[in-house]
């Protein structure tokens, strides 16, 4: 019997990464599963919105035309898809992909949605039952701010996608779940792995966390960059696995960007915290205990992995209006561009305050982009006379009014302020919404998960 | 010699709550063993004294990938959304790391191929 091996792709690190991602993918060399990442922590509260005035809104419409571009070679190169684009309207996703499906004659193409994550509406039963819904970073309880909560998910782990594929799916549809679990998933579907194989759900956790983001783990956002050959048509990241729990990281041969030890390195450090305990709803993975061998030709092999029972609870991702906040730049030439900057930039509040409009140091932000922003305070992260700057001012706080009326003393500056302003064009800056983010956690026995199959 | 933490690391970054991680990779064993003992939390929370404020720095360690990862609590200018600052998701503090110079012996430097 020839020992099988699993190829699982990720071709979307977050919402907003390229179409070329899964597109090359499905052109450029074999597959077995594409997985597919749409969900950054606030993504949920917009599509929240969307859905409130339209019903037919609330997922990830790229995925949708994503598939329309791949629909035939899904069929013909038998790859199965997964997704956490159903946002927080999966069944919406589902119809508009159906349609999609339908026009290239997919009529009879199985697709599951996964349900349970979303918790809005179960929000003050599950309070009553007595979840707190404490926020993780400060132990305050939710109630504090309950009235201005905008989305409540739950991140559901792998099993559910394992069974949904059990069922016969070929393309699964999530809400809010972890993002190593678009990976796990099928992994746990392939070979047949159960809640008590710890080790083995942590190295497909582990597998998930260093593909998840895309290109981050085959030369993209690398500290060696100019090792990196043909960043333009980079690789997007494969994992061969085997039912051991080994795998190998690796891409498609022919594409640009670099495998190597350094590069997975550099992803499995990605948002780490204590590399000890990487917590998931389906086991505690230990990133200490990762070996990686580099077998050259853009192949590393992973192994060693070791892994414990997960917790009770389920990590809740909840978003609530935290208030409003506005942005706005210009640019200003030199000669003397920095000090000509900070001159413009005590201007704009002092107007402000001229007319009782006036920001606390919290809720005020100037920076001179390019005389040393992001390394403010480091050795060699400064200039003091940088050739032109770019003024970027902001504010924030709860008064919408007082956060919009800021976004109009900006631009008079053009001809009011001193010479070299420009760079106006893209007009007053408005207030937007902060959405704040709110991570709790909810025990698990109170969170049912559903998986629904249409064709 | 004094050169540039870039000569014995590798760096990357990204946020963690109202924070930023940033995982420090030694470039050797031998430098690792030498980053381990140096770049210590202290001397972290001071290179990033104007980013992270008075917010904290916790250190890990990771000996199987030669990894320090350093957690700084209040890098960006309040979280997620609640940031107007340019770097509001800390994709850089692992470069302005990889900046600070450093004392490093040449028995190091030797044994830490450059990239």
């Amino acid at each position: 019997m020839t020992k099988k091996t699993v190829r699982i792709a990720n071709g979307q690190g977050f919402w907003g990464d390229s179409i070329l991602g899964p597109v090359r993918l499905m052109r450029e060399g074999p597959l077995d599963y594409l997985t597919l990442d749409y969900l950054a922590e606030v993504t949920l509260s917009i599509m929240q919105k969307l859905r409130e005035r339209d019903p037919s809104k609330g997922f990830a419409v790229d995925f949708v035309r994503m598939i329309d571009r791949v629909a035939a070679d899904l069929v013909k190169k038998d790859v199965k898809v997964i997704a956490n684009a159903g946002g927080v309207n999966p069944h919406a996703c589902k119809d508009a992909l159906l349609e999609v499906l339908a026009r290239h004659g997919l009529n009879d193409m199985k697709i599951a949605v996964v349900e349970g994550d979303d918790i809005l509406d179960r929000l003050d039963e599950l309070m009553a039952e007595g979840e707190e819904f404490r926020n993780m970073d400060t132990g305050e309880p939710l109630s504090n701010v309950r009235d201005r909560v905008t989305s409540a998910n739950v991140y559901l782990g792998a099993f559910p996608i394992a069974e949904a594929l059990g069922e016969g799916a070929r393309i699964v549809l999530t809400g809010r779940g972890t993002d190593p679990g678009l990976v796990l998933g099928p992994l746990i579907h392939e070979f047949g792995w159960g809640v008590k194989d710890e080790a083995l759900l942590a190295a497909g956790t582990v597998a998930g966390h260093i593909v998840e983001c895309g290109a981050q783990c085959s030369g993209g956002n690398y500290t060696d960059w100019r090792k990196i050959p043909n960043l333009a048509m980079v690789g997007y990241p494969i994992i061969e696995a085997n039912e051991d729990g080994t795998f190998h990281v690796t891409k498609h041969e022919g594409t640009g960007g670099l495998v190597t030890r350094d590069t997975v390195r550099h992803q499995l450090v990605y948002e780490m915290g204590d590399p000890d305990r990487y917590l998931t709803p389906d086991c505690i993975a230990n990133f200490a205990s990762v070996r990686l061998h580099d077998e050259g030709n853009d192949r590393v092999r992973v192994d060693g992995i070791e892994g414990s029972a997960a917790t009770d609870t389920y990590k809740v991702s909840l978003s609530y209006h935290d208030g409003w906040k506005a942005t706005g730049q210009l640019t200003i030439s030199g000669p003397d561009a920095l000090e000509k900057a900070r001159l413009c930039a005590d201007i704009v509040w002092k107007r402000l305050a001229y007319d009782g409009f006036e920001y606390g140091p919290d809720e005020r932000m100037e920076e001179y982009v390019g005389s040393g922003v992001c390394h403010a305070g480091i050795d060699g992260g400064e200039t003091t006379d940088p050739p032109e700057v770019v003024l970027r001012m902001g504010v924030k706080g709860p008064d919408r009014k007082k956060v919009d009326r800021f976004g109009s003393e900006l631009v008079p500056l053009v001809t009011s302020g001193p010479p070299g302003v420009t760079g106006f064009a893209a007009g007053r800056p408005k207030a937007t919404e902060i959405i704040g983010f709110w991570p709790a956690l909810v025990k698990k026995e109170r969170i049912p998960t559903r998986v629904h199959v249409f064709s | 010699m004094k050169v540039p933490l870039s000569r014995i690391a590798q760096a990357r970054s990204g946020d963690k709550g109202e924070g930023s991680n940033v995982g420090v990779m030694a470039r050797s064993e031998t430098a690792y063993a030498f980053l381990k003992e140096h770049l210590t939390t202290e001397v972290v929370r001071k290179h990033f004294h104007a980013i992270n404020g008075a917010g904290n720095v916790t250190r890990y360690e990771a000996d199987n990938m030669h990894v320090l990862n350093f957690l700084l609590s209040d890098s960006l200018g309040g979280g997620g959304s609640a940031s107007i600052r340019t770097d509001a998701q800390g994709k850089t503090h692992g470069l302005g790391l990889l900046r600070m110079e450093l004392e490093v012996p040449s028995t190091v430097l030797d044994a830490t191929p450059e990239d």
